[in-house]
């Protein structure tokens, strides 16, 4: 079984690539055709996922967990918006009041705390690290705050020249950085191409 | 030329998988991986849990490849904790990058000899947004008796969220993430944070094999063509050659 599982991996993964690299119609319409069913493998696996949630909360409310309650409110409000998608389809009104009073408030809510906890790390960044580059990157994101933020004196004189100065060096090193990241995916996805990494099938 | 690269650079690999299999890797020391290594041993020793957060890496986009590096990853931790009273805790933000999680885990305990161990229940989807990803882990970090978290993968900045987190419990952090935005913030709010290309050495350093170890270097000999790329096609501009 593994093998087979292996194989199927390893043939999509050949066919998708060769159809990037070589655009012949017969490998771009079979890389289409695998694509496809991938799109709908994945749909699958999110309906999977949520049982998996589901579960993993019924579990912790059977033991008493410790704050096992929200898993009871997660359950609930996951199958009651569940069944009102389902009947009045995803589009309508009951959908949209749920996205626009209640996820969308709660994630720009946690949005906000995340703006707290960002200062607050940065605060307490010189007390973990004290290093050179701590120092330096604390100086740079202290210039650009300031100099892109809008003061009432209206642009701080010279502020064109410190941004560029500071995009010489924030635009190098995002570029660096990019270049690496980039050159450590390929090779990641190359040994799961040639099924030296396999995360899947038991393996 | 894209064909080239790829052809090259996976001959390169199996070269120097060939070569890594006769002669292990000398790895220079990152401290993240140091104190991974000591969290792992003191996680077994005192009953308390590992926490594993592959991310929202999607695998049917350009950032799977940081999924396949923390799934690489995984797979090796849960090989040496399998010893463990507690089995390690695994949380996603992608519905296929949870399934692919429980599949790893249980390879990590069939390879340890210990499947009866193995927990489906302790791979888990947290969350299929940003925000309610992090909403859904945060308290895996608090109420789990966790005493390590290793957050790699692809993440933004509701990362911060998670470092924080953990921090407030006194927990170890190791971070990683291959998007820029959850790089920066990891760096102001993690004690360990890998930066760069960091996240795809984590592989190695966690003793997955040779192939891991060939492609670090692999990563260096295309790292110094594209240097001297650069190098040269700056030559050439200034010397009025157009390309």
């Amino acid at each position: 079984m593994r093998y087979l599982t292996a194989a199927i991996a390893i043939a999509s993964g050949l066919i998708v690539l060769l159809g990037y690299l070589y655009p012949l119609d017969q490998l771009i319409q079979l890389r289409g055709m695998l694509t496809s069913w991938a799109v709908i493998v994945a749909a699958m696996a999110v309906l999977v996922g949520v049982a998996n949630l589901i579960f993993v909360q019924l579990d912790k409310i059977r033991r008493r967990e410790k704050n096992s309650i929200y898993g009871v409110l997660l359950i609930v409000s996951l199958l009651f918006t569940f069944g009102v998608g389902l009947v009045f389809g995803p589009n309508s009104q009951f959908v949209r009041i749920a996205i626009d009073a209640i996820i969308v408030p709660v994630e720009a809510s946690l949005m906000a705390i995340l703006a707290v906890t960002l200062v607050y790390a940065s605060i307490r960044l010189l007390r973990r690290r004290a290093d050179v580059m701590t120092v330096i990157f604390l100086v740079v994101a202290i210039l650009s705050l300031v100099v892109a933020m809008p003061t009432p004196i209206g642009p701080i004189p010279g502020d064109f020249l410190l941004l560029q100065f500071l995009h010489i060096f924030s635009d190098s090193g995002t570029r660096g950085l990019l270049i690496g990241i980039a050159l450590g995916a390929l090779l990641t996805s190359l040994r799961v191409l040639f099924g030296i990494d396999r995360p899947y099938g038991g393996n | 030329m894209a064909l080239v690269i790829v052809v090259v650079t996976a001959l390169l690999l199996l070269a120097f998988t060939f070569i890594r299999r006769r002669s292990p890797a000398v790895l220079r020391r990152i401290d993240a991986f140091e104190r991974l290594t000591q969290a792992i041993g003191l996680a077994v020793e005192n009953g308390t849990r590992l926490h594993v957060s592959l991310g929202r890496g999607n695998l049917f986009t350009a950032r799977g490849g940081s999924a396949f590096a923390a799934l690489a990853m995984l797979r090796q931790l849960a090989e040496r904790t399998s010893v463990s009273d507690r089995p390690p805790i695994v949380t996603s933000g992608d519905a296929s990058l949870s399934i692919l999680s429980q599949d790893t885990l249980q390879a990590g305990y069939k390879a340890a000899g210990a499947e009866e161990q193995y927990r489906p229940s302790t791979a888990r989807l947290t969350g299929l947004t940003p925000f309610s990803y992090a909403a859904g882990t945060i308290p895996v970090t608090r109420d789990e008796n966790v005493s390590a978290n290793v957050i790699l993968g692809d993440f933004g900045a509701e990362a911060a969220l998670l470092a924080e987190s953990a921090d407030r419990e006194n927990t170890h952090l190791i971070a990683a993430s291959d998007n820029l935005s959850a790089q920066s913030v990891l760096y102001a709010a993690a004690q360990d944070p890998l930066i760069g290309e960091e996240l795809f050495a984590s592989g190695a350093y966690v003793g997955a094999g040779p192939s891991h170890e060939a492609s670090l270097q692999v990563q260096d000999v295309l790292r110094w063509l594209i240097i001297l790329a650069i190098l040269a096609g700056a030559l050439l501009r200034l010397v009025g050659v157009g390309f």
